[in-house]
């Protein structure tokens, strides 16, 4: 399948004095799964919602493959895209909502039916979307945007409202698209939701870009650590200075950076250096995340 | 454009709720028809009767216009109002981003279910008036070329107060507030317009450019107008013209303010 990908450029969008989205620029490939992570009211829905053409930017455009979506002939048959859990007529059934822009999207009824059940939700087609629980809406909303087998796939927060089962069933479903070629946009608020199954993140914080890069390169930014409490501190330190460590006095003990425990430990059994006490203190992904996303003024670089 | 008909003639009719009202319609014709033409036909001795005769029938047969018109206009207004309640106009926009198309499609949708309410409820008014008038005053008419004229425009006239509504929804699209304002409207305001407007002679004609006395006109006899002295009724063709404008100005309000603005 050859996917067209999203160009998002300097995209700003101003609601009175709050500037929701400032200047964004990223491009989202095809083949791949793009994360699009923020705290909430970074300014990811509104980001994607200019994308859709559903909010008007006030500054920079959103492409998707040459052109904005709107201007896609049959945009629903380009992009499928699941906004909202809410957003259905509590009284029309699941399969009647499906129906409702199954010509839009230029695909038959007994289609309909076949997503139904792809995900999961062949055994309430005649039920009212009012009696759906969360997750069932979530799998509703997903069922909506594989009506015509898009090339492109935008999801907002797919993982809301889901049980843990839903989560790693949706996490292979986003790998198989990207498998298949597809570009695929994944919005979330936890960068854990969608760790497992994302290439590439793109971050947001106060409508500003973060970072943008293969997940493996924010990877790189975690560094392991660890928390000693030695019999002899300078003994210590002078080992970590010798190793390339840095070292950061704390309380009673010593913080090393740059090292697990477990190197930490062999290089001290090594050394007949007498340890105390020894812990694991490694900045994970998800530090870096929120270093990356806090609320300050600039970029903040994580601790290395 | 056809896709999108399509579209909106099914979320129409995957809802319950404009079948509901169809049936709360249908018993309140019947039951207001019947009460006005039994208030024809039971005269009081030595008084004489509002109306008599070919009148009475078209005054009460038109009582679909007069007394029904609430009803489509609140199907109509359901129809769009439900897509800001419900937040499905994001679903919808994004299925037909061309905001000029979906407000057309749904426009145009409404007329099936516009023309199958305008049957139903000129058939509740003639069940609910003519037996009395059959049986105790001088006649129903039905088979009298002016009636019958005036009973299939009353169907068009349903149809067309249907896609009025759409318009209106989409000028006011918060729903409680749309239903709010047709009520009054119609229950209240509307009425003792024509009525207070039938009294100044300079302002008479005025009257009939208000929607439901432009439909009067249509239609070619009012209620209001028989009890309340209007009766300088438009030409049929006027009126027809007054009743889409009325769609169209509306219409064309709800693109450029509810349907222009971002949503979400």
């Amino acid at each position: 399948m050859s996917a067209p990908s999203l160009a998002i450029d300097g995209l700003t969008k101003q609601f009175g004095a709050v500037r929701a989205v400032d200047d964004l620029t990223f491009t989202v490939r095809p083949g791949a799964v793009t994360g699009f992570l923020g705290p909430n009211g970074a300014g990811k829905t509104t980001t994607l919602r200019m994308l859709l053409g559903l909010t008007r930017p006030s500054a920079g455009r959103a492409l998707v493959g040459d052109r904005e979506y709107a201007a896609h002939g049959r945009p629903g048959r380009v992009v499928g895209a699941a906004l909202e859990a809410s957003s259905f007529h509590p009284g029309r059934t699941g399969l009647a909502h499906l129906e409702v822009f199954a010509p839009q999207v230029g695909v038959a009824r007994p289609r309909c039916r076949q997503v139904l059940e792809a995900v999961g939700l062949g055994h309430a087609a005649k039920q009212r979307v009012g009696r759906y629980s969360l997750g069932m809406r979530q799998r509703l909303g997903l069922a909506t945007a594989l009506l015509a087998d898009p090339p492109v796939i935008v999801l907002d927060e797919p993982t809301n409202g889901l049980d843990p089962e839903g989560i790693v069933w949706i996490r292979r479903l986003l790998r198989q698209f990207a498998d298949e070629g597809r570009t695929v946009l994944v919005s979330s608020h936890l960068l854990r939701e969608v760790e497992a199954s994302v290439d590439d993140v793109v971050i947001i914080a106060q409508g500003r870009l973060r970072h943008a890069s293969p997940l493996a390169d924010l990877r790189t930014r975690a560094t392991p650590s660890a928390y000693v409490v030695a019999a002899r501190p300078d003994g210590l330190v002078a080992l970590a200075a010798d190793r390339g460590w840095t070292t950061t006095p704390d309380g009673e003990g010593i913080l090393v950076d740059g090292a697990t425990a477990a190197d930490v430990g062999a290089a001290a059994y090594g050394a007949g250096l007498e340890l105390h006490e020894l812990v694991r203190r490694d900045v994970d992904l998800e530090a870096v995340f929120f270093e990356l996303t806090r609320p300050e003024d600039r970029p903040v670089e994580a601790r290395r | 454009m056809r896709a999108a008909l399509l579209a909106e003639y099914r979320k129409l009719v995957s809802t319950r709720l404009w079948w509901l009202l169809l049936i709360v319609m249908i018993g309140y014709l019947v039951f207001v028809s019947a009460a006005v033409s039994a208030s024809f036909v039971f005269v009081p001795e030595g008084s004489e009767a509002v109306l008599a005769g070919k009148d009475a029938a078209q005054a009460t047969y038109s009582l679909v216009n007069g007394i029904g018109y609430v009803f489509p206009l609140v199907i109509g207004s359901l129809a769009m109002t439900t897509e800001f309640r419900h937040k499905t106009i994001t679903q919808s926009l994004l299925a037909e981003p061309d905001r000029t198309r979906f407000l057309a499609a749904k426009l145009l949708s409404v007329l099936p279910i516009g023309l199958v309410a305008g049957v139903l409820g000129v058939a509740a008014t003639v069940a609910g008036g003519a037996p009395l008038l059959q049986i105790q005053g001088d006649g129903a008419y039905l088979s009298d070329g002016d009636v019958v004229t005036g009973l299939v425009l009353g169907v068009v006239v349903v149809a067309l107060w249907a896609v009025i509504g759409v318009a209106f929804g989409s000028v006011l699209s918060n729903q409680v507030a749309a239903i709010v304002v047709i009520l009054a409207f119609t229950q209240f305001v509307e009425p003792v317009a024509r009525i207070a407007l039938a009294q100044v002679d300079s302002l008479a004609g005025l009257a009939s450019y208000l929607p439901g006395g432009a439909a009067d006109s249509l239609i070619g006899a009012s209620f209001l107008g028989s009890a309340g002295g209007d009766t300088d009724l438009l030409p049929r063709w006027a009126a027809a013209l007054v009743l889409v404008g009325y769609a169209v100005v509306f219409a064309v309000i709800g693109r450029l303010t509810t349907l222009r603005r971002d949503v979400g």
